[in-house]
């Protein structure tokens, strides 16, 4: 059981921050950073009308031609209810939806809930679940259950779409009309086909740093042993920080935690698991920052957005304010660029 | 009239003159390899085409007529050219001091403080200059003189400041019977009567190392003048440039003329200072060989008595012992820290690991993974990780262990070499080496006994707790000593039974002006820092 030292982890984690990013490099690391963008939206009060727009944000962050083009981001984040019309507005782009899922944020629920709210998102279209684990059982010690459930929520990943898929009780579960009304059943992805799958630690709720180590190895481990994972695809499975709701959310010492658990999973089984922190970084300097403790602890290799994610929504108009700059010259004020 | 109004809006939006944004996104990046642009630290200092010695408040040509170059071990360049003082320089500086001596003991703590004080503001001021300074003429990364060696050096003064007033409380005195006896005296004689507060000294003469030169310089003389003392502090003659800056600082900030000179020159003008019958203490940090010789020369020396006071802070080759219940990780960070901060030219290094044998093969193959991500170049670059050896004698020493080591049987692995494709080339000037390890090291190796100071690292490996310990201390030196395990009553009971002046545990190479340093063995006595370190500068 690998231990984490808070000394020298916290010392390291420092040093990423003092690395100097500038000229090219720094255009290139802030395009990198926008194409890894998951752009989120977790509100009580998300609409099918926001989520069409951050959509379309996702697909185009700048409206102007700019030379070279600003990247898509890898995907947009959305409730269950709103996958349906993301997934629609987002035919025929290479933007991905994820979908928070097993009860977002706390994952206090029933398993059967939890994986029907998986099924259903699945169902709808989504190409990613965003799960939560179940805390409360991690920090009583019941990591076995805490492993079952992840591993359970692996396989509801796999579900090809089906009515059946779709939940407790079928038509309707997510209440909002107009994202079912929109088109009948898609049938968005081939049979056999699964969704790749990002565990949330909510380390701002695990609180140590042995906690969130021993959390992110057993998400990996658990995740890797569903029968049938033997070939599981690099970037398949991810490990997430934060669910955004908690503070504190990403912390570089956080995601390096995670980062090194990757490391070790990769010298084991030679498998690339993905990594994203999420909440909180809301400025491309910090973006920057992250980028370089990734190619420091995991190498290049990682540096893609199969492999490699932020959740965010502010820090994409800081990115792009910083790649206008950096590509024309000039710095822009915040309302020249739309709201995500 | 609508119709045409909507044609025309039909029209500019089919025309090239207003875009609407495609569906289709810009594709990410390509992908492979994101590496960092040069990053060069552009602040520019001037360097004068000659410096000449700070005698009495005053720079003065020496009389030895004498000028030596300094070197950019990074380039080659000539920075400047430096006066050598010969023994009427140095006999000049201590007179200087002399003079200066009873008014500067005699002025009131409070003021002496702020004397202190202003020092440390000034070099916080003049600290991107002094930073660039120490890295052009060191060869160190610009990253390190800017975020510890200049930081730190300002910081001894601070905590120095706060000393001088205070002296009579941390060391209270022993009282005399009032029999006109001078305080020195009675302090010694244990006599009832009126407490005698703490008495300087007198003349310092204070030799530092190249490794880092402001730093060391401030680790001198700030408890010698808190205490009351005047000093002669001799630069290293590679790495003169920011004692001569602090010179200029001195000036600005009016301190007493004579109470800090400074002298630069290389061993002879050292020798001078040690053999001075008016010295009446020496403190020297470097090599234990010339540690031995000054010894000797305080002990015989005849003007003085043999009574003069010595602290000498050595070489050393400190044991970083790793336990199988570490935390890996960030032992290997700890490693590195250790042993390749500075390019291993540091007292203290961690040159000798000690692993556990059961986690030998991992902590190899994480370090060597770790490694390839150093950075070796210009040392002004601020993404440099390691910079230039000091010098060209030194980097002559380092190949020499290199090839001891090899001849000896060990394996050397160069981590940067160590891949599919091939390392970065080294700059065609200066003096470079890659940072290195080596496995399969016996105890009796050269490379495991000898202190290399240089980027290398000997990796061993115990099976008990017992056999860590003996090893770690089967060696003449004792400064330093790492232990990394995740049980602390393992973590106490190691440190208690290794011989070394400080113990780091779950970190490495980690400095406090609060925090006494200094060595067992050939690394020397005497405490640097702390109330242990002002000790040295004080009749008690």
């Amino acid at each position: 059981m690998p231990t984490v030292d808070s000394v020298m982890l916290d010392f390291r984690a420092a040093q990423f921050t003092k690395r100097s990013i500038k000229s090219a490099s720094k255009l290139e690391g802030l395009r990198l950073a926008m194409s890894m963008i998951d752009l989120t939206t977790l509100e009580g009060k998300d609409s099918p009308q926001k989520v069409r727009g951050l959509c379309r944000k996702a697909v185009r962050p700048h409206e102007e031609e700019l030379e070279p083009a600003v990247p898509s981001v890898a995907a947009v984040c959305v409730y269950p209810a709103l996958v349906k019309v993301a997934k629609e507005e987002l035919a025929g782009s290479s933007v991905k939806v994820a979908s928070v899922a097993t009860g977002f944020p706390s994952g206090q629920f029933s398993l059967d809930v939890r994986l029907a709210d998986v099924r259903a998102a699945v169902a709808d279209g989504a190409d990613e679940i965003d799960m939560v684990i179940n805390r409360g059982a991690f920090l009583a010690g019941r990591y076995e259950q805490v492993a079952r459930e992840i591993r359970e929520v692996k396989e509801a990943c796999a579900l090809s779409p089906s009515p059946f898929g779709r939940g407790i009780k079928g038509e309707g579960m997510h209440g909002q009309e107009s994202a079912n009304a929109l088109t009948p059943d898609p049938s968005p992805r081939g049979r056999g086909a699964r969704a790749h799958l990002k565990i949330i630690l909510e380390t701002g709720e695990l609180e140590t740093y042995d906690n969130i180590r021993r959390a992110a190895d057993l998400a990996i481990e658990a995740a890797s042993s569903v029968p049938g994972a033997a070939g599981l695809k690099d970037g398949e499975v991810f490990v997430k920080t934060s669910t955004g709701k908690v503070t504190p959310a990403a912390t570089m010492a956080s995601t390096l935690i995670l980062l090194e658990a990757v490391r070790d999973h990769y010298r084991r089984t030679g498998v690339r698991i993905g990594v994203k922190p999420a909440g909180g970084i809301r400025q491309a300097k910090q973006a920057l920052h992250y980028l370089v403790m990734v190619k420091e602890t995991l190498g290049e290799e990682w540096l893609t957005p199969r492999l490699f994610r932020f959740g965010a929504s502010a820090l994409a108009n800081d990115l792009l304010r910083q790649i206008v700059k950096q590509t024309t010259g000039h710095y822009t004020a915040s309302y020249d660029f739309s709201e995500a | 009239m609508t119709d045409q109004r909507v044609a025309i809006k039909a029209a500019e939006l089919s025309s090239p003159g207003i875009a609407i944004p495609g569906r289709q996104g810009a594709a990410p990046p390509a992908e492979g390899g994101w590496d960092y642009s040069p990053a060069p630290e552009r602040a520019k200092v001037t360097i004068a085409p000659r410096y000449e010695l700070f005698i009495k408040g005053k720079f003065v040509a020496p009389k030895s007529k004498k000028y030596f170059a300094s070197i950019n071990p990074a380039n080659e360049d000539v920075l400047c050219e430096l006066a050598e003082a010969g023994k009427e320089d140095v006999d000049a500086a201590v007179r200087a001091a002399k003079a200066a001596g009873p008014k500067w003991a005699a002025l009131e703590p409070k003021e002496r403080a702020k004397f202190l004080f202003r020092i440390a503001r000034r070099i916080q001021e003049r600290a991107r200059e002094l930073a660039v300074l120490e890295t052009m003429d060191g060869g160190k990364p610009i990253t390190e003189s800017r975020d510890i060696d200049i930081p730190l050096a300002a910081q001894h003064f601070f905590y120095h400041a706060g000393w001088c007033d205070k002296l009579e409380y941390a060391f209270p005195g022993i009282s005399n019977s009032g029999t006109g006896v001078s305080p020195v005296r009675s302090r010694k004689s244990r006599t009832r009567g009126t407490p005698v507060p703490p008495s300087p000294i007198g003349v310092c003469g204070q030799i530092i190392p190249w490794n880092f030169p402001l730093l060391m310089a401030a680790w001198k003389l700030a408890p010698a003048l808190a205490c009351g003392n005047t000093c002669v502090l001799k630069p290293a003659e590679t790495t003169s440039l920011t004692a001569l800056r602090l010179a200029e600082i001195l000036q600005e900030i009016e301190l007493p003329p004579g109470v800090v000179n400074i002298v630069t020159g290389a061993g002879a003008t050292g020798q001078h200072i040690v053999n001075h019958p008016q010295v009446r203490k020496i403190a020297f940090t470097g090599s234990t060989e010339v540690g031995k010789l000054i010894l000797k020369a305080c002990a015989t020396s005849g003007a003085s008595g043999g009574d003069k006071k010595l602290t000498l802070e050595l070489g050393g080759k400190s044991p970083n012992i790793i336990f199988e219940d570490a935390s890996i990780d960030q032992a290997i960070e700890g490693i590195v820290q250790g042993i390749y901060f500075n390019q291993g030219h540091v007292c203290c290094a961690g040159s000798r690991l000690f692993v556990a044998e059961s986690i030998l093969d991992e902590v190899i193959e994480k370090l060597t993974h770790r490694m390839k991500s150093l950075r070796l170049g210009e040392p002004l670059d601020k993404n440099t990780d390691i910079g230039a050896i000091n010098s060209k004698a030194q980097l002559a020493t380092i190949h020499r262990y290199l090839e001891v080591g090899e001849r000896e049987g060990a394996r050397k692995i160069v981590p940067s070499e160590n891949g599919e494709a091939a390392p970065p080339a080294l700059p065609s000037k200066g003096y470079w080496c890659r940072p290195c390890l080596f496995t399969d090291v016996q105890p009796s190796h050269v490379i495991a006994r000898e202190e290399i100071f240089g980027p290398v690292l000997a990796v061993m490996s115990f099976r008990t707790p017992e056999e860590a310990i003996t090893r770690a201390n089967n060696t003449p030196y004792g400064l330093a000593a790492g232990v990394w395990t995740d049980k602390g009553a393992k973590m106490f009971e190691i440190a208690r039974k290794l011989k070394a002046g400080v113990i780091w545990c779950n970190t490495f190479n980690k400095f406090d002006p609060a925090s006494p340093f200094g060595g067992y063995k050939e690394s020397g006595f005497g405490r640097e820092g702390g109330v242990q370190g002002l000790r040295a500068y004080l009749n008690l």
